[in-house]
């Protein structure tokens, strides 16, 4: 289709940029020569996204734009490629890479070069995990995005920084050595690393349960599911701003896409037997989380537990391998990108002028910061799921496709929306509303510009994709319906050889 | 044109939000924070803002425990165009909604205008649609009245208020979801407008949001109406499994093929039509403020008076009736389900009026009235009086909304005095509010001939002519309700228009309210008077079908007025011989023997402090619901997540290694001999290991 290697240059142009600000200077003008490097080479990299966007073809289910490089010998290869599938989840990482440069903008101080270099090298990561059409290169780059977030947890991270980058690289290390360790077995079996192969490959019975459940341990810690969702709430208040939104806009995803892209299609006969399994983790992960989160007196802690929950419509909407649930999994995962994104960043703004998270610092904002009041109130809604914002779409779309198959799981994950209705308006009441009594607060100013250009987009991007789902949910949607029809072929398939036998 | 009708009211929204935010911008301008790291060198309350500090903190701490506005505070930039564009807006959608009623209506000019898609994917369609058909345009023509009317009293009423710009976007942002919601073509589209009206409700119950009392009744308006919301979205999701659509023409179309099919719901199979429709109705109770799910709508009256009378009065709490009569095709093949309709129609009509009885504060009686009336309303709809059911909603948009303005008037001439104990003698003060006001009640009470009198006796007299087997419970709450709604609304005209004034100074200063807060109160009483005879033959007789043409189902409509005369004098002269007692007792009570009702109240303790305490249902939420799940959310966060996953997962392993490290870090002793001993026994080991494996090898 394209006679240049468009999905390489948009996954290494980050580390081309990165490479270009090692080689500043440390001083004043070097400083801000990084920042400015590092916004024009996500702007660019967005950019270059967009046209494949424009040039793909949202009517065929098959990997596009491929490339095909020999690498690790002979089986194992360098291969890059999208369907429809996996480029939206590469258009949020680039599209949210300069809004996060930019929250930064002013908020790290120290060791800018290397924050910024450590961003766009966590970008070119995720940016390959999405494309890659190899195991072995997939699990390189999904397992390589584990070290950027380390550090910008670890280096620039609050007070406890050290616990919580250690907890979060125990949790999705061990998942990932499961991981590897399948990836291993399925070489055994396919003799080969190569995705599209492998989609069709038919594994056998045995090998697909417990290669499931090894996939499983590294996926759900990544997304992360209940019970392993602990790192994630210590992991986000640590982190500076930029980093949780990048944590919880993309890296969560990418558990996401995994069982999207390999627990579904790959070992399909597992997936039907797991699913009350992960039916059951689903709804817990959304009632549990829910409640906890009405409980928090931290602002990160709780929209971090809400994004538990919000997860947790993601795993039970892909389950379900219903058409509206596994196409609302992938919207929800795009939408809740977008919206705790910004949340993340509303918390970003005050805190960059308190230099607190603690809820009770806060009441009253309304009458500064009117502006911000508004914003707020335009994210806090779309994460409670109000139809008009994309965060309904998605909850709608997995709860209706999950009705058709389990009514108990999505009647109770319709209990999540109450919970979300009282977390969110509580934690808005609590900061925004009220008189403005603390003497702190007195002085503290309205958003300004810089704020304003980040959250402008966000905003309408929440609305436009909520009023209009269509252009989104079309882009998929071949690839959906493929995946589900071979989800069902193979299921069928598996059956009259057990009839047979 | 009816794109224009739905439009009008969100682009006024658009423009009075964008005023109010560009006004609050230039009293706050705002300012990108100041690079991180030199928090300490400057204090941040140092610096004062450019701008005009806000005075709103000081003055509030100033201001009377009962003032509804924060004191005087500069109006914000910009009220005059934010008030004149949305009301502007609104007076034009509202003429083209009557224009839409006589077009559809009598012309039978019905039309379906399709938007763009909304959630569609696979067999799901939905889409961005206006179906404008009779009920729609009777709906149409209540709102858009109803709502340019109350922009044009907010215009006075609102006069003090610092933030009208967005005030009036909110208004007219209610009266956009509504108007999505009326005009629905599928329910994805009415759960939009559903949800929509209730965040506008949300933000208009918190708009004083430096009130407490406020931001807890927003909060909690906006919780209950989730849980009923989630029984509507379940029902939802019922009928697409059930009918694979979620369109109505789709759906109903295949409801008679459901009648009688069992559906597998959770662990018990259920007839699939009545499980759908129950739950639907759940929706409809959070709403519509039903026995239940009712304990938001009374602590909704800490929003401004206008608002009260619109959303809380007029037309969102009618959503729910209009919803099940919009579904009637649906509920008139589940018996099951009109039962259940009628049961919780019928007790929220008895229950409110009895809480009615005792209340102090003018709009919390009105709301409990309120509360009772959409009880009739679904009492009707239950029955399968449909349209005798959207009768009720017409009339009672007009009384309803009138008694609202009313007390709303009243509020403004006492200084924001809302207690009924503390007024009296007032009708010499506010002679046309108290004219209004008595005609209002007169039709609320339906006194014969006056709007609500011909609904109310309507639903009675289709208790008569209902083969459900709940009629009968249905009949005697209704019949019952209405001495009571007589009583309850007696007692507010005379304790506040009549008898001696019990605060003087507040009498003193009392006066009549500005032009723009008549008017409509002129309108609204009009219409409390005349909205009702020539509605009669559209709604209840022979006219009903050639109107509505099955936009909704008939019922038993037009078998009620051949039903209703066979029914003997006695019983159709009954509700209004109700009518009658009701305002006998409260004319002794309160103007003949005003020591009575204290009497009473002593005597029956225990009764009079059940009914001022609303039934106790705010306490026993609390108990049952809100205090278990604060005390479950602690539990799995500390107990579940800290000590449970936490302890034996990362933080147990953690400390397992370092438990580990640190004995293996005490071997590491540092002297020489100890090492060498170590190495000794190693060596001796390995001797050992291969003597006895190395020689069979």
């Amino acid at each position: 289709m394209t006679s240049w290697p468009i999905l390489s240059v948009v996954t290494f142009l980050p580390v081309a940029g990165a490479l270009f600000i090692a080689f500043l200077g440390d001083d004043e003008a070097g400083l801000r020569n990084a920042r400015w490097v590092a916004l024009w080479t996500t702007l660019i990299t967005f950019a270059i996204s967009l046209i494949l966007v424009w040039r793909f073809d949202p009517s065929t289910p098959d990997f596009q734009f491929v490339e095909k490089a020999p690498w690790l010998g002979n089986t194992i290869g360098y291969a890059m490629g999208v369907d429809g599938i996996s480029l939206p989840f590469v258009i949020l990482t680039t599209g949210l890479m300069p809004i996060c440069i930019l929250a930064s903008w002013t908020a790290i101080q120290r060791r800018v070069r290397a924050y910024m270099i450590t961003f766009l090298v966590m970008e070119t990561l995720m940016v390959g995990t999405f494309c890659a059409l190899d195991l072995v290169l997939f699990y390189f780059f999904f397992e390589g995005g584990l070290i950027p977030m380390f550090i910008i947890i670890g280096v620039w991270g609050g007070p406890r920084r050290v616990y919580a980058s250690f907890k979060f690289f125990l949790y999705t290390f061990l998942g990932s050595v499961f991981m590897l360790l399948a990836i291993m077995a399925m070489y055994w079996d396919a003799g080969t690393t190569d995705i599209p192969t492998l989609l069709h490959h038919g594994f056998p019975r045995s090998l697909q349960t417990w290669a499931f459940l090894a996939f499983l341990a590294s996926f759900a810690v990544k997304l992360p599911m209940w019970p392993v969702h602990t790192w994630l709430p210590d992991a986000h208040v640590e982190a500076p701003t930029a980093g949780s939104v990048i944590l919880a806009a993309v890296l969560l995803k990418l558990g996401g896409y995994g069982f999207l892209r390999f627990s579904l299609p790959m070992f399909p006969v597992a997936t039907q037997h797991l699913a009350p399994l992960i039916y059951a983790l689903s709804v817990i992960a959304i009632v549990y989380t829910s409640l906890v989160a009405l409980m928090q007196e931290d602002w990160k802690k709780l929209i971090a537990y809400s994004s538990v929950a919000h997860m947790g419509f993601v795993t039970m909407g892909l389950f379900a391998v219903t058409a509206q649930g596994v196409s609302g999994g992938i919207f929800q995962m795009l939408s809740h990108g977008v919206i705790s994104a910004a949340l993340f960043l509303c918390v970003g703004v005050v805190y960059d002028r308190m230099h607190t998270r603690e809820i009770a610092a806060y009441g009253g904002l309304v009458n500064r910061m009117p502006l911000y009041a508004f914003v707020f109130m335009v994210f806090a809604l779309a994460n409670m799921g109000l139809p008009g914002t994309s965060g309904f779409v998605g909850e709608f779309l997995t709860m209706i496709g999950t009705f058709r198959v389990n009514t108990w799981v999505a009647t109770l994950a319709a209990l999540g929306t109450i919970l979300s209705a009282g977390y969110m308006l509580w934690l808005y009441r609590k900061v925004i509303f009220g008189k403005l009594e603390k003497a702190s607060l007195a002085a503290i100013r309205d958003i300004g510009w810089r704020e304003m250009i980040v959250f402008a987009p966000l905003i309408i991007v929440t609305i436009l994709i909520g009023v209009y789902p269509k252009p989104v949910l079309d882009f998929s949607a071949a690839s959906v319906t493929q995946l589900i029809d071979n989800y069902h072929h193979a299921l069928n398939g598996a059956q009259t050889a057990a009839l047979a036998r | 044109m009816y794109e224009t009708i739905v439009a009008l009211p969100l682009l006024g929204s658009i423009l009075a939000g964008i005023i109010a935010l560009l006004g609050a911008r230039n009293r706050l301008p705002g300012e990108d924070p100041p690079p991180h790291g030199d928090r300490a060198a400057s204090p941040v309350a140092e610096h004062r803002p450019r701008g005009a500090p806000s005075p709103h903190e000081q003055h509030a701490a100033f201001a009377n425990t009962h003032v509804e506005e924060p004191a005087d505070e500069p109006p914000a930039a910009g009220s005059r165009p934010a008030e004149l564009i949305t009301t502007t807006f609104l007076v034009i959608a509202c003429l083209l909604s009557w224009y839409a009623f006589y077009d559809v209506g009598v012309a039978g000019h019905e039309a379906r205008v399709r938007l763009f898609s909304f959630i569609t994917f696979a067999d799901l369609h939905s889409d961005w649609a206006l179906r404008i058909d009779p009920l729609t345009a009777v709906m149409l023509a209540v709102v858009t009245t109803v709502s340019s009317l109350v922009h044009l009293y907010s215009i006075g009423y609102m006069e003090e208020d610092p933030y009208k710009p967005r005030f009036f976007s909110y208004l007219s942002f209610f009266t956009f979801a509504m108007l999505m919601l009326v005009t629905a073509d599928n329910l994805v589209q009415l759960f939009f407008g559903w949800e929509g009206v209730g965040l506008a409700s949300y933000l208009l119950i918190g708009f004083w949001y430096h009130k407490p009392e406020a931001n807890a009744a927003a909060i909690k308006a906006f919780i209950v109406n989730r849980v009923g919301d989630f029984g509507f979205s379940l029902g939802i999701f019922a009928v697409f499994a059930l009918t694979g659509a979620v369109d109505f023409d789709t759906i109903f179309a295949q409801a008679p093929s459901l009648a009688g099919k069992v559906y597998h719901f959770l662990s018990w199979d259920v007839d699939a039509l009545t499980l759908v429709c129950v739950l639907l109705f759940i929706g409809a109770m959070g709403k519509s403020a039903q026995f239940l799910l009712h304990t938001w709508l009374p602590d909704a009256m800490e929003g401004p008076t206008p608002v009260s009378a619109l959303i809380h009065a007029a037309t969102m709490v009618t959503a729910g009736v209009f919803m099940v009569a919009r579904l009637s095709p649906l509920f008139s093949l589940s018996p099951g389900a009109s039962a259940f309709v009628i049961f919780i129609g019928a007790t929220t009509c008895m229950f409110a009026a009895t809480v009615g009885l005792v209340q102090n504060d003018i709009k919390r009686i009105i709301a409990y009235s309120t509360c009772s009336q959409l009880g009739y309303m679904f009492v009707a709809m239950g029955f399968g009086a449909y349209s005798v059911g959207m009768f009720h909603l017409f009339t009672h948009a007009f009384f309803k909304a009138l008694l609202f303005l009313c007390s709303g008037s009243v509020i403004i001439a006492m200084h924001h005095e809302q207690d009924i104990r503390h007024m009296g003698g007032l009708w010499r003060k506010l002679p046309f509010t108290y004219a209004t006001m008595l005609i209002g009640t007169l039709a609320l009470t339906g006194f014969p001939f006056t709007a609500g009198y011909f609904s109310k006796d309507a639903i009675i007299e289709s208790a008569l002519v209902s083969t459900n087997p709940m009629a009968a419970y249905g009949f005697v709450m209704t019949l019952g309700a209405a001495a009571l709604t007589a009583f309850y609304s007696w007692r507010l005209i005379f304790k506040t228009f009549h008898g001696a004034p019990h605060d003087r100074a507040h009498y003193e200063a009392a006066h009549e309210t500005p032009l723009t807060v008549l008017v409509p109160l002129a309108l609204f009483a009009i219409g409390s008077i005349a909205a009702g005879y020539p509605a009669l033959a559209v709604f209840t007789g022979h006219g009903t079908d050639e109107f509505f043409r099955g936009s909704l189902q008939l019922g038993i409509a037009d078998t009620l007025f051949e039903g209703a005369e066979k029914v003997p004098l006695l019983l159709s002269i009954l509700p209004t011989l109700m009518m009658i007692v009701g305002f006998l007792v409260a004319w002794l009570f309160y103007i003949r023997r005003p020591d009575l009702p204290e009497e009473l109240a002593r005597q029956q303790h225990v009764l009079y402090q059940f009914l001022l305490n609303k039934w106790y249902f705010d306490e026993i939420y609390d108990y049952l619901l809100v205090r278990p799940t604060l005390w479950l959310g602690r539990l799995l966060w500390k107990g579940g997540d800290g000590f449970i996953i936490d302890g034996f997962g990362p933080d147990g392993v953690s400390a397992r290694v370092l438990d580990v490290t640190r004995n293996v870090v005490r071997l590491q002793t540092g002297y020489l001999y100890h090492y060498a001993f170590a190495m000794l026994i190693g060596v001796a080991a390995a001797v050992t290991w291969f003597m006895f494996y190395g020689a069979h090898g």
